[in-house]
């Protein structure tokens, strides 16, 4: 039997004549806009000019709002129907969303691929009106490693290869070692990264001044481990200095003179260094060090002594209070005029620092919020416990504080991601600065926009892998509260 | 040698202006078991709390177990060790089971052998009737079981002296027993209990004392029978007639 059909208010009954109605429409609309778009033809350009031009949507409106049905008992329809046609407003914005992308994907496929170059290595082939990869492709070395020797830079893809291995150990540990994780990744790792940076892609003599402090300091940890724990502390102040006397003025004193002429790798200053793999290098020990000098910060603003109080809070205002490109720019102009003329601290150093000194305090703001959303009564438990202040905070507050503190932190990690291109003012070029420095040159004028592209490709893959990353730990870590 | 356990004289504090304790003179010997009432924003929260030094007294001298609470008691910890503590919002930590919520403080404070620490833990888990939960986290638990949790997290200290600020409040009236049964075991026992609550059957049962307060003042300090016999003043009774 034939129900009363009712356009107004399609209901169950008339399923059928529904949903074919509905689905014509919009596909016809559908179609319409592809065709307009892909083809170039206006089908219904007999119609006068402002019909023709709304005509879809009005006719896409129309099937949506036939196809909106209740429990349809179509699986499909219904999903269809949930996600993007719950009320009217909906449906008229999901018909827009999809006519912008239909209309917007020909001129972009055409860009990236259709017209665009890739062959042959020299700006000559780049003919067509689409992109010119063969940019990229000609500058890719020096987009990834700037102006480092081409010899030299199987140093940098061995000791990122090396890092990226050691990372992952974590994945690898037995239930016996997790325990020793993070001492290892906040401890060991960062150290084991900076002798790569150090001795491998920087390259020079071995043995220098800071290596007997190298050496002392490993000595010590190795014996540490076989002292009793009443005498620790004294220890490790006493035999790491002891030690690096010793051996910087009595065993290796003349042996070294001559060791230290010996240069196992050539030697690249760090002005050199650049391109993506400096964008690596600076926010991997930026990230490193931001972290827990924000988090002494963070502990410090909350602190009972007014001297560590009023220190953090000035640090923190300071900090947050001059833009990233001064902080740099003193760094490299400023700084060294404080210090002693024989003394010389690398400018890639003294970056690193700044910037971690300048995210520092935003981590610490961030941390400083997790720690107030604890309720009074964590502390209370700790201390009627007979936890004593680093007890607490290392057992109960900052796991539970850090936790919740997971996406402000990826936040500000992110950021300083995307801030390390404002290296460029003390003339450290990672890759945006190798861009800028590439769309200069007389042979390849005209590709600036194919290099940030490529850019936002790069720093859009490595971001999204970070929150990513950080929106898993967070699911990891959640408990019920 | 006293065996005065605790002991409080001309005890003074101040929230700012605003005087919550005033002139408090108590004296706990070990063992007994103290019940302490009275109307809410009466001090009592605040009493215990400066037992074990959460909040700081201002003027008087607290003295737990032989040691006074001042500004540079060195090893306020050691102290806060020897005294359990047991909230009203049970305030169990959220990140971890409720076994290592027991085993946490004697690892780390106490520094006990983590097996042995999770044997007492058992224990105690046992004697409160939650050793079945060991494993699920706080937000898994009933409110009962999260407050026995918490006793056996404090007696897992091996305290001295047991603080109770309203363990039962917060709990729906089924839940209420459970947690009473416990506690008076733990009387039973042997342990040194002061127990801020309502529950006036659970001090009938089991207090040696009650303490009435009101607006900071100790107002009224009894033998049990005596006090639910015949309470001394006008501000007892009117509180006594409106809780039983
Ligand atoms: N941290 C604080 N700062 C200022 N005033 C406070 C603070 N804590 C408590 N007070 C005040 O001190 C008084 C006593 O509080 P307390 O918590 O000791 O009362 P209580 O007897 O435990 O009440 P209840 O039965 O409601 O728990 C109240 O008037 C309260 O407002
Ligand atoms: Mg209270």
């Amino acid at each position: 039997m034939m129900n009363k059909l009712n356009f107004l208010q399609p209901d169950k009954n008339n399923l059928n004549t529904y949903l074919y109605t509905g689905v014509i429409l919009v596909s016809l609309s559908i179609f319409i806009v592809f065709l307009n778009s892909f083809f170039n033809k206006d089908i219904i350009s007999f119609l006068p000019g402002s019909i023709s031009f709304f005509l879809p949507l009005i006719l896409g409106f129309i099937g949506l709002h036939l196809i909106r049905i209740d429990y349809s008992g179509l699986k499909f329809l219904d999903r269809v129907n949930k996600n993007i046609n719950t009320n009217n407003f909906n449906a008229f914005l999901s018909l827009l969303i999809v006519f912008v992308i239909i209309k917007s994907l020909p001129p972009l496929l055409s860009w990236f691929i259709l017209d665009a170059n890739i062959a042959g290595d020299s700006k000559d082939v780049c003919t067509g009106s689409g992109a010119c990869w063969t940019y990229i492709k000609i500058w890719f070395n020096r987009f990834m490693y700037g102006m480092y020797p081409n010899a030299e830079q199987w140093r940098i893809n061995l000791s990122f290869i090396a890092l990226a291995s050691l990372g992952t150990i974590g994945f690898f540990a037995t239930e016996k070692f997790k325990k020793y994780l993070t001492l290892y990744y906040v401890v060991v790792y960062p150290v084991i990264a900076f002798f790569f940076i150090f001795f491998f892609i920087s390259g020079g003599p071995i043995f220098f001044d800071f290596s007997y402090g190298i050496i002392a300091a490993v000595i010590s940890v190795i014996i540490g481990f076989f002292i009793p724990s009443k005498f620790k502390m004294y220890y490790f102040i006493i035999v790491p200095i002891t030690l690096y006397i010793l051996l910087k003025y009595v065993f290796f004193y003349e042996e070294l003179i001559e060791l230290g002429k010996l240069e196992a790798l050539e030697w690249v200053e760090t002005g050199a260094w650049g391109g993506l793999s400096l964008t690596f290098i600076v926010s991997f020990f930026c990230l490193i060090f931001c972290f827990p000098i924000g988090l002494f910060l963070s502990l410090g603003r909350r602190s009972d002594f007014p001297v560590i109080k009023y220190f953090s809070i000035g640090m923190i205002e300071f900090w947050r209070g001059v833009p990233l490109i001064t902080v740099l720019f003193m760094s490299s102009v400023m700084f060294p005029m404080f210090l002693p003329e024989d003394m010389f601290i690398d400018k890639l150093v003294r970056v690193i620092i700044a910037i971690s000194l300048f995210e520092a305090a935003y981590v610490a703001e961030v941390i400083r919020g997790g720690l107030q959303a604890l309720p009074r009564g964590q502390y209370d438990a700790a201390k009627s416990l007979g936890m004593g202040y680093w007890k607490m905070h290392i057992l109960v507050i900052l796991p539970q504080a850090l936790k919740l503190v997971i996406p402000g932190i990826a936040n500000t990690f992110l950021a300083l991601v995307k801030d390390t291109p404002l290296i460029f003012v003390v003339g450290l070029l990672e890759i945006v600065g190798m861009l800028n420095l590439a769309k200069t040159n007389p042979e390849w004028l005209g590709f600036a926009m194919e290099g940030y592209v490529f850019a936002s490709v790069l720093f859009f893959i490595i971001c999204y892998a970070m929150s990513k990353y950080s929106y898993n730990l967070e699911q990891k870590y959640k408990t019920e509260r | 040698m006293s065996d005065k356990i605790i002991q409080i004289t001309e005890m003074n504090k101040w929230f700012g202006d605003f005087q919550v304790l005033k002139n408090i003179n108590l004296e706990v010997e070990k063992n007994k078991k103290i019940v302490v009432c009275g109307p809410s924003g009466s001090g009592k929260s605040t009493l215990i709390r400066c037992i074990n030094r959460l909040e700081e007294h201002q003027q008087g001298s607290i003295i737990v177990d032989g040691n006074e609470l001042t500004e540079d008691t060195k090893d306020i910890e050691k102290i806060r060790a020897e005294v359990g503590m047991v909230f009203q919002q049970f305030n169990l930590f959220p990140h971890l089971s409720i076994l290592d919520n027991c085993t946490l403080a004697p690892i780390w404070v106490k520094k006990m052998p983590k097996k042995d620490a999770e044997e007492l833990a058992l224990q105690h888990l046992e004697k409160v009737q939650i050793a079945d939960q060991a494993s699920k986290y706080p937000g898994q638990l009933s409110g009962g079981q999260q407050q026995r949790c918490a006793i056996a997290r404090a007696l897992c200290m091996e305290p001295k002296i047991m603080l109770f600020d309203e363990p039962t409040s917060a709990l729906d009236p089924e839940m209420i027993k459970e947690v009473l049964d416990a506690m008076v075991n733990l009387a039973k026992a042997g342990m040194t209990m002061i127990v801020v609550t309502h529950e006036m059957g659970f001090a009938k049962e089991v207090a040696d004392e009650v303490i009435f307060m009101d607006e900071g003042m100790i107002v009224e300090r009894a033998e049990t029978k005596e006090f639910f016999a015949n309470p001394k003043s006008d501000r007892t009774k009117l509180f006594l007639s409106q809780i039983l």
